[in-house]
């Protein structure tokens, strides 16, 4: 019994209508005692699915799974009293208190009630919610809630502890916080946790990953395994005559660039060869770049695997080039002293900015911080409760119809009809949107070329892979092309490389000269704003161009933070103001 | 203009594929009426066709047996049994072998022969009284009718009265007749209501009317896209439960088709105009649904559908007013049976016009007041 998890030719498939989907293909892994092992890949790759079979529960088609030295198929139930699994949606029962949670799952576990009041003592320190153990568990914000489910998952500590996508959608901090606990859990008892996340960046947390793409594993390794192989690849270009986002849209065209990713005031690039020199000559002499050389890390890695699987390029002429306006600084969006209440919940207090034509601007924050409330009542979908917005000179609540043909709006959540066809849906929002006949077949051809939607004409919206799923929303919001575009959180849920290629369309929309007012969680995409603002609870915390903001949190030192670092500094300051 | 219109097919065409591309509720649309139909066509029935009986004849003169072949005669009544001991009429009626036992008391002829009445027993099931009242009603009828012949014969003189029957519109009293017209409105106001009430509900659940909101259409199209298809789908539906009614129940239709679907469309109006209302309130479709049965008990309880509306209370008497199924009833049955036409039906039109009004304005209301 050396290793707590040995997985091998696992495979496994699921019956979806008449159609069958390979979740998992032929998975062989092993994971190493007493550390944490990250589970990283795109949506759909099949993370949960492998988890849940750890755990038992799923059936598997063929191979073998030991868990804890049990087959997880056939001894199910023992492996379930050995492992803990925090799925994604934890199960808290959100009418229970945060004691009464812990209670229940220490009945469950069956932990002695002698050993309770110091277990959870430790615990409810370790999580921070010693302050909150009489409130209800769906009060708790999401951070919390996540700190909660883990909590429980840890009331006994586990041989092997299962955390499916545990910080999705939480906060820095409190991501920063579950780590802490996490590692500190694996230090003390030396449990093994093997952790799946949407998160890049986590993955440089972990001592060892392995990289799942469409059910299959890619690679395992330890991080800078990973990033090692990319040495000398990587770069850092400058340049004075042109924005980052003119330099990226250049590089991203280019074979030999195979990625290019706007950070800070320029661009990073993964180079094919470890020389440069041809990037620097296709650009005109007038133009000076400044290339430096920086130190992969586990992004790098990921997306130049992932696009050596097939991916193809992003087709981004989807834009048509709009007359530049003489006044490119016109205001488009004022939003003053705007609030929401609900009840005596107060979602948004006090948020005032401005957006100007062409820009991409970022509300940035954690769930729950009032950003798609504030979007709601932009796009005129929610009443203010006080406050003045106007966009494009009008409060589109209140403004003639015609006023939201200007707007082109894309939910959080999916919300074309599941039940229509691609063609179907697109034909309905062509009409809806004042488009009949020749103008309307123009459009809809438009938008299967532009999107790449041709394969899908006749299959049913639900039906669509996650990436397509919102390919085609972005096309419907594009429909009538519209002056300002509003994107709630476009990118969430979508892997790395879905997120590259929405972002390389709306850059391409707002060279064009269209308003993008984009939220967003992702703390990394700020650097693809013109100007944000951060928001918590309800309230901005800053606003600015992403560099301004860094350097709201920079100390002495030379080294620039990220957006992230930017952002924890942000709240534990307003902390101490409060 | 043109994109006016263009604009509304395009809405109410939305609708129909949301609703028709999805396998259940497809299903909604048609599995339940055809259930309903075969339910209340064939199993919901007042007539009492073989009542089951017992004899217990003591006499064995002319008149008791005169007697015992009428009963065995009649189409409704099926004798079982021809006892001969008191003590096996009690085991019978126990084992709900018979509904009733005759008794004819030994004397019965006699008396009949000089001109003094003879004692027939009748032991009835009580335990389901209203069964029991309606099998008691089939013999008294058999009983009546000998009586009067038998005056006639040993008196010569004919009785003081005689009741005449002539059941004018439904000669034979089926009552199928009487349920199945009914069912025309119940089940397209059933169907009618819930597509209408599920539409807007579950456009809020998957977010898509976000989506519809943030474009320029305006929301007094929304709201006609909405309607359509319940409407649509009503007519459609009713024609076919009216077709099933003319041509596999043999009901005769005997009045103005124009008044029929006149009469048809005016309640689906404000079938419409209330599912909208409840759509315009609900969040979530098990609120709709939910929404959708607060209304269709009551409606269907106070229409008359089955049990008459002088029966109620005056106070409940004035509520049935509100409520366009009593109007589509009275309407639909005087067509079909009465052979009612437009100028007959008026007083049941203009109600419903109006209810259909305020209902589809106040969903409008609603609509614009609810949109978040």
């Amino acid at each position: 019994m050396s290793f707590p998890v040995e997985v091998s030719d696992l495979s496994k498939s699921f019956k979806s209508g008449a159609r069958s989907i390979q979740a998992l293909e032929n998975v062989n892994f092993k994971l190493s005692r007493g550390q944490v092992t990250g589970l990283i890949g795109p949506d759909g790759a099949g993370k949960t699915t492998l988890m849940r079979v750890l755990c038992g529960l799923f059936p598997i088609d063929t191979g073998e799974v030991k868990v804890l030295g049990l087959n997880a198929t056939t001894d199910a139930e023992e492996v379930q009293s050995k492992v803990s699994y925090m799925p994604q949606r934890f199960g808290l029962y959100e009418d229970l208190s945060v004691q009464e949670n812990l209670d229940l799952y220490a009945d469950l576990k069956g932990l002695a009630v002698e050993k309770r009041a110091e277990c959870y003592q430790t615990l409810m320190h370790l999580t921070g919610l010693a302050p909150f153990t009489d409130r209800l568990a769906g009060k708790l914000s999401g951070g919390m809630k996540q700190k909660l489910g883990l909590a429980c998952a840890l009331v006994v500590p586990p041989e092997l502890l299962l955390l499916d996508e545990p910080t999705v959608g939480v906060d820095p901090v409190s991501r920063r916080e579950l780590w802490e606990i996490v590692y500190q859990q694996v230090e003390e008892t030396g449990m093994t946790v093997l952790l799946s996340t949407a998160y890049l960046d986590e993955a440089e947390r972990c001592a060892e990953v392995i990289l799942l793409h469409e059910g299959k594993v890619i690679n395992q390794g330890s991080p800078e395994q990973f990033s090692e192989k990319l040495q000398g690849k990587t770069w850092l270009i400058e340049s004075e005559q042109l924005t980052p986002r003119q330099l990226q849209l250049a590089l991203s065209k280019r074979a030999d660039v195979v990625d290019a990713l706007i950070a800070n005031e320029g661009v990073r690039v993964i180079s094919g060869s470890t020389e440069v020199a041809s990037i620097r000559k296709s650009f005109p002499s007038s133009i000076e770049l400044k290339i430096s050389a920086v130190t992969p890390i586990f992004e790098d890695a990921f997306i130049s695997l992932l696009k050596k699987q097939g991916l193809h390029e992003v087709k981004t002429a989807i834009a048509r080039h709009k007359e530049k306006t003489e006044n490119a600084n016109e205001v488009i969006i004022e939003v003053d002293n705007l609030q929401r209440r609900f009840g005596d919940f107060i979602a948004v207090n006090d948020v005032s900015f401005t957006v100007k034509r062409g820009e991409i601007f970022g509300l940035l924050g954690a769930n729950g911080a009032g950003k798609s409330t504030t979007f709601r009542m932009l796009c005129g979908l929610l009443p203010l409760s006080a406050g003045e917005l106007s966009v494009a000179g009008v409060d589109l609540r209140h403004a003639a119809d015609q006023a939201r043909q200007k707007v082109g709006y894309m939910a959080q959540k999916f919300s074309l009809y599941g039940n229509l066809s691609v063609i179907q849906n697109l034909r309905f929002y062509a009409s809806a949107y004042g488009l009949f006949k020749e103008k309307q077949k123009e459009r809809i051809e438009w938008a299967i070329e532009a999107f790449e939607l041709g394969d899908y004409r006749q299959a049913n919206a639900k039906e669509l892979p996650l990436g397509y799923k919102q390919r085609l929303s972005f096309a419907v919001a594009l429909m009538h092309e519209p002056d300002i575009l509003f994107l709630d959180e476009p990118t969430s849920g979508v892997d790395p490389l879905a997120r590259r290629e929405f972002w390389a369309r709306t850059n391409e929309l707002a060279e064009s000269g269209v308003t993008v007012l984009v939220t967003t969680h992702f703390m990394d995409e700020a650097n693809y704003c013109d100007r944000l603002v951060i928001m918590a609870s309800g309230t901005v915390l800053a606003q600015g161009t992403p560099l301004e903001m860094k350097k709201l949190a920079q100390s002495d030192s030379e080294v620039l933070p990220t957006m992230e670092e930017a952002f924890i500094y942000l709240i534990e300051q307003q902390g101490e103001d409060g | 203009m043109n994109h006016s219109f263009l604009l509304i097919i395009a809405l109410a065409l939305k609708e129909f594929l949301a609703l028709l591309r999805d396998k259940s509720s497809r299903f909604v649309l048609i599995g339940p009426p055809i259930a309903q139909l075969l339910v209340f066509g064939y199993a919901a029935n007042y007539d009492l066709d073989n009542i089951s009986v017992a004899i217990y004849n003591e006499d064995p003169g002319i008149a008791s047996r005169e007697l015992v072949s009428r009963i065995e005669g009649s189409p409704n009544i099926n004798v079982l049994y021809t006892i001969e001991k008191e003590s096996e009429i009690r085991p019978l009626i126990d084992n709900r072998d018979v509904l009733l036992v005759m008794h004819i008391d030994s004397q019965f002829s006699a008396n009949i022969a000089i001109g003094e009445s003879g004692v027939v027993q009748l032991l009835l099931d009580g335990r389901n009284s209203n069964t029991a009242m309606i099998a008691l009603n089939y013999l008294r009828d058999i009983i009546l009718v000998l009586n009067e012949e038998w005056r006639y014969q040993n008196l010569s003189q004919a009785p003081p009265a005689i009741i005449e029957e002539r059941a004018w519109y439904n000669e034979n009293l089926h009552s199928q007749w009487f349920i199945i017209t009914g069912i025309v409105g119940l089940l397209t106001l059933v169907v009618t209501l819930i597509v209408t009430a599920l539409s807007v509900a579950r456009e809020r659940e998957q977010g898509t009317f976000d989506q519809l909101l943030v474009t320029p259409v305006h929301p007094f199209y929304i709201l006609i896209g909405k309607a359509l298809p319940g409407l649509l789908i009503g007519l459609i539906e009713g024609a076919a439960i009216i077709g099933l009614a003319v041509w596999w129940f043999d009901i005769p239709l005997r009045g103005s088709l124009f008044a029929l679907y006149l009469g048809l469309f005016l309640f689906l109006l404000s079938a419409v105009g209330v599912g909208l209302m409840i759509s315009a309130i609900c969040i979530t479709q098990q609120q709709a649904v939910l929404g959708a049965f607060l209304f269709l008990v009551p409606a269907v309880i106070l229409s008359g559908f089955a049990t008459p509306i002088a029966n109620m209370p005056d106070m409940v008497q004035l509520l049935t007013w509100l409520d366009p199924l009593k109007y589509f009833l009275v309407i639909i049955r005087s067509v079909f049976l009465e052979g009612g036409g437009l100028g007959l039906l008026w007083p049941q039109f203009w109600p419903m016009v109006i209810i259909a009004l305020l209902s589809l304005a106040m969903a409008g209301w609603l609509f614009k007041h609810r949109m978040y």
